[in-house]
């Protein structure tokens, strides 16, 4: 059974002229043309050097970069239940303008994603809207309540890619590692939010200087470094693999890399508003700032930079939250948590980290794939025969989010009004043409 | 000035114009007729979405003194207990046309929020814990009439700062004047990061004897399930300011309510130090000076700020 699911679209059939490609996995790195055919990579050539057969479109791709697209290990499209805020099809409109060829959505949804019919509900949904593959996580306990395990085999053998119960914490110890015991029988990642409820409370905001300043609660960031501390002891004991979500912390990079150096199997993601924003940006009050995990200190986010760039964190993750606009324009105690990401996250992390020397692009590119490894999926590569999974990027394009609306039904962007660098003009998602950005699209016409 | 919504937006010129503006009021309310006329035909809204006794009094007498027309709306039994948006609630009551709106929130934020959907000005009666900026302005013209100059006096400022308002605009409110400002409590209410206020931290009243001012804050009882304490008799034991701590050349504040035996003795609430009552009063005519120069900065009369502005979007 696949993993992934998008609507039925036809094959691309594209002559990318003079691309320079950057592939970190092939280790290619220089222009190209890449020939695209029956949804395949099926040519590699020297600039100028391949024909364009009958039928096939041909892209003048000078000066502009060719990467791997990108995996998402963690996005929310609010279906079933949440329409108002994103479906499966502007979720993935969102997704394919960010470059990414493919995505993996949360189950806290309303109903939660906890039986194999409900899955099989979206599979097929997901086989009619998806512009992007899809994959499924489903709830690691009954309701995301923490009481019951679901029907993890059943889950598996319906299509689920693991399980997780995003948003909330697995509280109990216990509860976790029978899931384990049951990840022996049926696989799947278990990919686990990490959060102290004693800890964190009613906080709104990271615990430091600025919540008590503004008097709002605070969550601190010990919250999540001692789950993670516990889940990974939990793992090794039961011989299992965790994922830890969205690390927002010092204490808890120091934590996965501990579990790490026992031979643990953990991974870890980091989201790019977390790589790129602290708490100073709460000053405002402003409810695009307030997200779970909370944005953290400075130094906490260089801790996060320096464990993507290290690979102790493997992967990006938007953790892409939409949200409606009204839900959000409330005072920042009462707004809900998340930031949408998935159009921004390229261009924020080429922008603040790429441009300024802190990370190579190579780098970049390699932990916003890396995803699809620890999901057991093909891992996008641009080689000859492999699922055609590519961007067309603009690295000199420079745009201001949220200036020219967002492909997501959501706005409620972390970095709206930003000005930012690289551009994505296309996207080649599961062999299909997923995206084209307008301008690009006249022009290449 | 167009909105109140923290003691940080002010300049010392401006609570000193404040003040200047309070003490005239002052002598008013010493005559027999205790109102003046000139925001005759002004609409003031208060809108308050916590229970307030004296806030809330204190603004509705301010502005009935300034003879302005005064409307309450509270959330139990108005349309946001029926589940109306502060956005939607905020809209119904700028077709009103009001001056000013005086909102009280348990939510940080929440006036400078309005602000920008209401052509009203804005005075924020108390946001979650936030900001109180009205309170340390009283609080503040009841030590200049007391102290005189601020500058290098010590206040301590005693109790579950965490939690308060209160705190955190007199803090700074203090601070603006040139004062000395501690804070001081049991740790889990006196954070260390509180420091980032510019305020010493101490978790014991060692030291307290050389404070000009001790400011003591309401103790609320919840803290207690929410294990911030372990029993109020340990903390009144360790923190409560009692005849045995209060000297008598030091003056004492509360924002009350009080709660006589926990965070103050009873003798000290009517000691002749003690500056209570002068704080209630002085809500008062500070609380109209504000709204003076609230309604006297408001574009309320300039129709091309009436309509409520489109939603826009969010930029950072």
């Amino acid at each position: 059974m696949t993993a992934l699911f998008a609507a039925p679209a036809p094959p691309a059939e594209l002559l990318l002229r003079d691309a320079r490609v950057l592939d970190p996995r092939s280790g290619l790195d220089g222009a190209r043309d890449v020939l695209l055919r029956a949804g395949a990579v099926a040519e590699i050539g020297e600039s100028g050097s391949l024909e364009s057969p009958a039928g096939c479109e041909t892209i003048d791709a000078s000066g502009k970069h060719l990467f791997p697209a990108f995996v998402d290990p963690h996005v929310h499209l609010r279906t079933p239940g949440q329409e108002h805020k994103e479906d499966l099809e502007t979720g993935t409109r969102a997704a394919a303008a960010g470059g990414y060829c493919a995505v993996v959505a949360m189950p806290n949804t309303d109903p939660v994603l906890d039986q194999p019919a409900l899955l099989r509900g979206l599979i097929a949904q997901a086989g009619a809207h998806a512009r992007v593959p899809v994959g499924f996580m489903a709830a690691i306990s009954v309701g995301l309540r923490g009481e019951q395990l679901t029907e993890m085999a059943l889950l598996r053998e319906a299509g689920a890619l693991g399980f997780t119960d995003d948003g909330k914490p697995v509280r109990s110890a216990g509860l976790l590692r029978r899931a384990l015991q049951y990840q022996r029988l049926c696989g799947g990642l278990i990919a686990l939010h990490e959060e102290d409820p004693t800890l964190s409370g009613d906080g709104v905001m990271h615990e430091g200087e600025v919540s008590a300043a503004l008097g709002l609660a605070g969550i601190p960031s010990i919250s999540e470094a001692t789950m993670i501390a516990r889940d990974a002891l939990v793992a090794a004991h039961e011989g299992g693999r965790v994922h830890f979500q969205h690390i927002s912390a010092r204490s808890s990079v120091a934590a996965l890399a501990g579990a790490r150096a026992a031979g643990i199997a953990v991974s870890g993601e980091a989201s790019p508003h977390h790589l790129l924003l602290t708490d100073e940006a709460v000053r405002s009050l402003d409810t695009s700032f307030k997200m779970n995990p909370p944005l953290r200190s400075e130094d906490d986010r260089q801790a996060l930079i320096e464990a993507l760039r290290d690979g102790t964190i493997e992967c990006i993750a938007t953790d892409h939250a939409p949200h409606a606009r009204d839900e959000k324009a409330v005072p920042f105690e009462a707004a809900p948590m998340g930031t949408t990401g998935l159009e921004t996250a390229f261009a924020a992390l080429y922008t603040d980290l790429v441009q300024p020397g802190t990370l190579t692009l190579a780098c970049l590119l390699e932990r916003f794939t890396a995803a699809a490894g620890l999901l057991e999926l093909e891992t996008p590569t641009i080689v000859p025969g492999a699922p055609a999974n590519v961007c067309l990027v603009d690295l000199d394009a420079s745009w201001r989010v949220g200036e020219g609306g967002y492909e997501s039904r959501s706005t409620n962007s972390c970095f709206a009004g930003r000005e930012l660098n690289g551009r994505v003009l296309l996207t080649v998602a599961g062999g299909r043409v997923a995206y084209r950005e307008r301008s690009f699209a006249l022009s290449a016409a | 000035m167009r909105h109140l919504l923290s003691i940080e937006d002010l300049d010392r010129d401006e609570i000193e114009r404040i003040l200047a503006s309070a003490a005239f009021f002052g002598e008013v309310a010493d005559r027999p007729i205790k109102k003046v006329p000139s925001f005759r035909g002004r609409l003031v809204i208060n809108l308050f979405y916590e229970a307030s006794t004296r806030t809330r009094s204190s603004f509705e007498l301010a502005a009935k003194r300034l003879s302005t027309d005064v409307l309450n709306v509270v959330s139990s039994g108005s349309s946001v207990e029926k589940g109306e948006s502060l956005r939607d609630t905020v809209a119904t009551l700028s077709a009103y046309g009001p001056d000013a709106i005086v909102i009280r929130s348990p939510h940080a934020g929440a006036p400078a929020l309005i602000a920008g959907w209401t052509p009203a000005g804005v005075v924020n009666a108390g946001d979650g814990k936030h900001q109180h900026p009205t309170q340390a302005l009283l609080d503040v013209y009841v030590l200049r009439q007391r102290l005189g100059e601020l500058e290098g006096r010590s206040i301590w400022i005693v109790g579950d700062v965490l939690h308060s308002r209160v705190a955190r605009s007199c803090a700074q409110a203090f601070r603006k004047l040139g004062a000395d400002v501690t804070f001081a409590g049991p740790p889990t209410l006196v954070p260390n990061t509180l420091a980032a206020l510019g305020c010493e931290v101490r978790h014991t009243l060692d030291g307290i004897g050389d404070a000009d001012v001790i400011y003591a804050l309401r103790l609320q009882h919840e803290r207690m399930s929410e294990a911030f304490l372990p029993s109020l008799r340990e903390y009144a034991a360790h923190y409560q300011i009692n005849s045995r701590r209060l000297r008598a050349r030091q003056l004492l504040m509360h924002p009350g309510p009080v709660n006589r035996g926990v965070e103050l003795s009873g003798e000290v609430i009517d000691a002749p130090n003690s500056l209570i009552v002068e704080q209630v009063r002085a809500g008062i005519v500070v609380r109209m000076a504000v709204l003076v120069e609230v309604l006297s900065g408001s574009h309320a009369g300039d129709p091309s700020v009436r309509r409520l502005p489109a939603p826009e979007p969010q930029l950072a």
